[in-house]
């Protein structure tokens, strides 16, 4: 398992050469979504319009903070169970969305777009949001204000880290992991 | 009555009194002693003073009826709603650090070290834990002599939740309604649980649950004939489906028996209860013992990607049930066990 430094967008060889459990650091830009929006990206895309965000070699974070404190540039922010939104996601992946972070295993038509149109599916520590949101040095809105905490930003992180869940020759660290601690 | 048969009696009185505010906020699920004997010493002398100095007003019942504002109340829920997203309590912490030493998978150590820096930068920082910061979940135990004054308990209650995760900055995750879908933007109204026991105290415990551990919640109304067996089977298989979900390493809340509303209800209650504290019957003892290395061997593990830790611990909470039935309820809470209480 390898430890990998990053910055998005994504480019294919980044996502080619990653394997489930392997370490990676984030930086750059990452895009916050989750049920609500998902709702409505899906939505755009299949009456052809433009989405609010760029999806060419990005990554969505899974993720609804909690309203920023005075001082911060962001509240707690760690990661939201993802097979919420696997109805969504294979859209995304197809229409060039390369990772997502999340907890949780992904449904297998998520892990065929993967596969298919190369992308990586990423777990943060669920639970340790107040630690995570101090790799998070920036967050702006880019959509649906309206959603309050299930709104669409845009965060620059330093040094997120993730946890490689899935990859796209279907490794998969939940399976491989808990079979080799079962008793 | 002679005042001569009152007096004797008047000191023997305030023991009695005594006894009655420690059963108060129910023994079962106390961890918190320190705070009992404080509520419970508080009235006493009170009452007891003004008994000797006016013999005439005899006809007084044992205990009499105390006020509780309703705005204490509101404060207290508030404060609590606060402190218990801010602060992970003493028992969940030690767990997550008896953890760190008990896990063999690497990754899981890491998960493990990283829940226990989150918890501190939390509490240093007033942060919350997790960005979900829950439904309020507020179980309230009233005395049968207490009296809520100036306004509703209810009310109370959502005012305290109100001002808490506004004042906190708080995450807003309750929907008015589960079909439309609009937020109430103030995280009202909380999930209230109310219970009548005896004395004139209120004890609150404010319980944030999230979304992620609640949706792996599971209850099956099993056949008599399945018994202990079935039950367990039930248990360890809700913790192999709900996987990497819940957030493990979680806390597994388990009802048995009572009606159905009641048995899941048993097994939320069962996620207040100290972790570490041992069941007071025997039996269930085993049990959970029994539960919790099933849990553990399914490998699981701290956020699913496998290890020997997924759960700290079982908590079980059994009812009387009819003779047709065994309900049994599983209540997951997530390593975020968010809970705090205060007597008033």
């Amino acid at each position: 398992m390898a430890d990998y430094s990053m910055t998005t967008p994504l480019k294919p060889e980044d996502v080619d050469k990653l394997r489930a459990g392997d370490k990676v650091n984030l930086n750059g830009f990452i895009y916050t979504a989750r049920d609500a929006a998902h709702k409505k990206l899906v939505e755009l895309l299949k009456e052809g319009k433009e989405l609010p965000l760029p999806l060419d070699g990005q990554i969505i974070y899974y993720v609804g903070p909690s309203p920023t404190p005075p001082g911060k540039a962001i509240g707690s922010a760690g990661p939201t169970t993802s097979f919420r939104m696997d109805p969504y996601a294979p859209l995304l992946i197809e229409r060039g969305l390369r990772g997502m972070i999340g907890k949780g295993e992904r449904a297998a038509g998520v892990v065929e777009a993967m596969r298919k149109f190369g992308a990586v599916y990423f777990a943060a520590t669920g639970g340790a949001a107040a630690l995570l949101s101090k790799r998070i040095v920036k967050a702006e809105i880019v959509a649906y204000p309206e959603l309050g905490a299930e709104a669409i930003n845009r965060l620059t992180v330093e040094n997120f880290p993730v946890i490689v869940a899935q990859d796209r020759y279907g490794g998969n660290i939940y399976q491989e992991g808990q079979k080799k601690y079962a008793r | 009555m002679p005042k001569a048969k009152k007096r004797p009696k008047a000191k023997p009185k305030p023991k009695a009194r005594k006894k009655v505010a420690k059963k108060a906020p129910r023994p079962k699920a106390m961890h918190r002693k320190k705070v009992v004997k404080k509520a419970a010493k508080r009235p006493a002398p009170k009452k007891a003073a003004p008994k000797k100095a006016k013999p005439p007003k005899s006809a007084k019942p044992v205990a009499s009826v105390r006020e509780i504002s309703a705005k204490k109340i509101a404060d207290t829920v508030a404060r609590l709603a606060m402190e218990a997203n801010f602060d992970l309590e003493h028992d969940v912490y030690e767990a997550l650090r008896r953890g760190v030493g008990m896990e063999e998978s690497l990754v899981g150590k890491e998960i493990f070290n990283q829940l226990l820096e989150n918890a501190g930068i939390a509490r240093d920082e007033r942060m919350p834990i997790c960005q979900d910061t829950g439904l309020a979940v507020v179980f309230v135990d009233i005395g049968q002599d207490a009296h809520v004054a100036g306004g509703a308990l209810e009310e109370a209650v959502n005012e305290g939740v109100r001002r808490g995760y506004t004042e906190g900055y708080l995450r807003k995750s309750v929907l008015g309604d589960p079909l439309k879908r609009v937020n109430t933007k103030d995280n009202t109204p909380a999930v209230i649980h109310v219970r009548i026991v005896p004395g004139n105290k209120l004890a609150l415990w404010v319980v944030p649950k999230g979304g992620g551990s609640e949706n792996m919640s599971k209850i099956a109304m099993l056949k008599p004939a399945d018994g202990v067996e079935g039950v367990k089977k039930f248990v360890v298989e809700s913790v192999r489906v709900a996987s990497a979900n819940p957030c493990p390493p979680i806390i597994v809340g388990v009802g048995v028996g009572g009606s159905f509303e009641q048995c899941a209800m048993n097994a939320k209650r069962s996620l207040l209860r100290e972790i570490g504290s041992r069941h007071p019957d025997p039996y269930y003892a085993d049990l959970e013992a029994e539960l919790l290395k099933k849990v553990n061997d399914l490998g699981v593990g701290p956020m699913g990607l496998g290890g020997r830790i997924t759960a700290l611990a079982v908590h079980i909470v059994a009812a009387p049930c009819h003779i047709a039935s065994l309900p049994v309820a599983v209540n997951i809470n997530c390593h975020a066990a968010r809970h705090k209480t205060a007597v008033l």
